[in-house]
């Protein structure tokens, strides 16, 4: 369990746990952003102790934390959230799905827990909580609304860690996120071609250049929300 | 794109960066005033222009010598589609599989320029197009997969081994490109396309009764080829592994999770070395 110890937020981003060169870049950063990063630094510091617009107060929200943590809980809440719904899927399985169908979602609900289990293990006391969920929008009896829900959960978290990659400071740890979603992306293909076959890779997901979407955290957070009860507090991941 | 990033990244490399940015403030402030208009298109130039201009010359060739392998796997996958599609319905049965390897040929096709452009715009040559033996065979046009192009099920199996050799290749190369912000993400971008690719060809295989849909399935199973055999074994090789950055997945914290499960959870890197290795048949010596 080498890769179990989490880099602190001062600590080198090659992990040689050189300490005083991040200091003096972090320093020098500071200074020659002048003050527009103190003033800055400052009201996120306030922030952190006001209520959250229309939520009863920041005080119960969950926080991702900073630096690899923040973005490894951030990949856990998504996968926690995906591996709650196709539990829920296979286990209410919607009228007409056909044995293909019960047999691969099955296996995708294997992936999402395998993805899930992995992220809380390796965060260890830095992972955050069990997070409660709302599918109170979705109609679990019907392969339509299952499906769509599917679909936009897949896309969603491949644009999740594609946004991600770049924020994530050990190399390990990147390599992870990039063998999690090409496995996130065989799914959102396969999800797409139940609802329609050969909608794969189409143009809602693919642009004029061949390249899948990406989504920063806040992106992503917006809408996955509207499934997680709990209030994610993302303000201190790297961005 | 996290330009922070990429100024790091090129510092830990060139000590000297610093003295000939005017300063970050400056660099910032231009690159931000390039806006969100630009069109797609245009951000691998925008993008480049900005290191050649704090280098004067080019940008560490590490960066470049990684997209240009990626471009050479992006030629052999685009000529392999585009010899596909050329051959139509002799080769492709039905409509709809025709529109999807018509679909994936594009997709390569884009892949080529977006990378080509890249390169250029980043200071760097892109590599010409090499001369392709898509039977395998080095340039004897004899090798082992010199019917794909007449033998629809043999077609679809070196899709399916292409395009899982790709994702695995992108795959090994995301830890060379960490802290290049927008080429990482560019790569990434291209790395789920491919997996996209890669599940519905395999899709197809069932479909079109090649494999029994237990057999083959969207994501790879231990290091299975999907009934191709020994040919292509080499390029599944490791992807059976459960053990993840020191976790264990089979029955991880004490969940039912298989050795199935765990290795189709996590697709496996191949290296630079590896990948050249495996495509060298398609290149005529």
């Amino acid at each position: 369990m080498s890769k179990n110890k989490q880099p602190g937020p001062f600590a080198a981003a090659d992990g040689t746990g050189n300490l005083r060169a991040s200091r003096r870049r972090f320093l020098t950063l500071t200074a020659s952003a002048g003050l527009l990063v103190t003033g800055l630094d400052s009201c996120n510091k306030i922030r952190d102790y006001l209520p959250v617009p229309g939520g009863g107060g920041n005080s119960k929200a969950v926080n991702l934390g900073s630096g690899d943590t923040g973005i490894l809980n951030y990949a856990y809440a998504l996968e926690q959230l995906e591996a709650a719904f196709y539990t829920k899927l296979v286990m209410e399985a919607y009228s007409g799905m056909n044995s293909m169908e019960m047999s691969r979602l099955t296996d995708i609900r294997q992936h999402e827990v395998a993805h899930r289990e992995f992220f809380k293990k390796a965060l260890a006391k830095d992972a955050i909580i069990d997070l409660d969920f709302d599918f109170s929008s979705i109609d679990f009896t019907k392969r339509d609304s299952v499906l769509a829900t599917a679909k936009a959960f897949e896309d969603l978290g491949v644009s999740a860690y594609n946004g991600a990659g770049s924020l994530i400071s050990d190399t390990g740890y990147l390599l992870i996120a990039g063998k999690i979603v090409s496995v996130e992306a065989r799914h959102a293909a396969y999800i797409r071609d139940l609802i329609m076959y050969g909608s794969f890779a189409d143009n809602s997901v693919i642009d004029g250049n061949g390249l899948d979407t990406s989504r920063k955290p806040a992106e992503v957070l917006a809408i996955a929300g509207k499934y997680i009860k709990n209030k994610i507090n993302a303000s201190n991941l790297p961005s | 794109m996290n330009l922070e990033n990429i100024i790091n990244h090129i510092e830990t490399v060139d000590a000297e960066l610093p003295g000939r940015l005017n300063s970050r403030r400056q660099i910032f402030k231009s690159f931000a005033g390039m806006g969100t208009k630009l069109a797609l298109t245009a951000v691998p130039i925008a993008f480049g222009g900005l290191l050649k201009k704090s280098y004067g010359q080019t940008p560490p060739p590490s960066v470049v010598s990684v997209l240009n392998f990626a471009l050479l796997l992006e030629y052999l996958e685009s000529k392999f589609y585009e010899t596909a599609v050329a051959a139509g319905p002799s080769l492709i049965g039905g409509y709809r599989d025709q529109l999807a390897i018509a679909n994936i040929a594009l997709h390569e096709k884009q892949h080529v320029k977006f990378l080509q452009t890249a390169i250029s715009s980043a200071g760097g040559t892109p590599i010409m197009e090499p001369k392709f033996d898509l039977s395998g065979g080095g340039g004897s046009g004899m090798g082992p997969f010199k019917d794909a192009f007449t033998n629809y099920g043999l077609f679809l199996a070196v899709a399916q081994t292409l395009e899982d050799t790709g994702v695995r290749a992108y795959k090994g190369q995301a830890g060379n490109l960490k802290g290049t912000g927008g080429i990482l993400t560019a790569a990434l971008n291209i790395h789920s396309v491919e997996a996209r690719h890669a599940s519905h060809i395999r899709q197809m295989r069932v479909n079109n009764n090649f494999a029994a849909f237990e057999k083959l399935k969207p994501w790879i199973t231990g290091k299975d080829t999907g009934g191709i055999g020994a040919l292509v074994e080499a390029n599944y090789k490791g992807e059976d592994l459960t053990n993840q950055a020191g976790v264990e997945i089979v029955n991880i914290n004490g969940k039912q999770i298989s050795f199935d499960d765990a290795t189709e959870s996590f697709d496996e890197p191949l290296s630079k070395e590896e990948v050249t290795a495996l495509v060298t048949g398609f290149l005529v010596k």
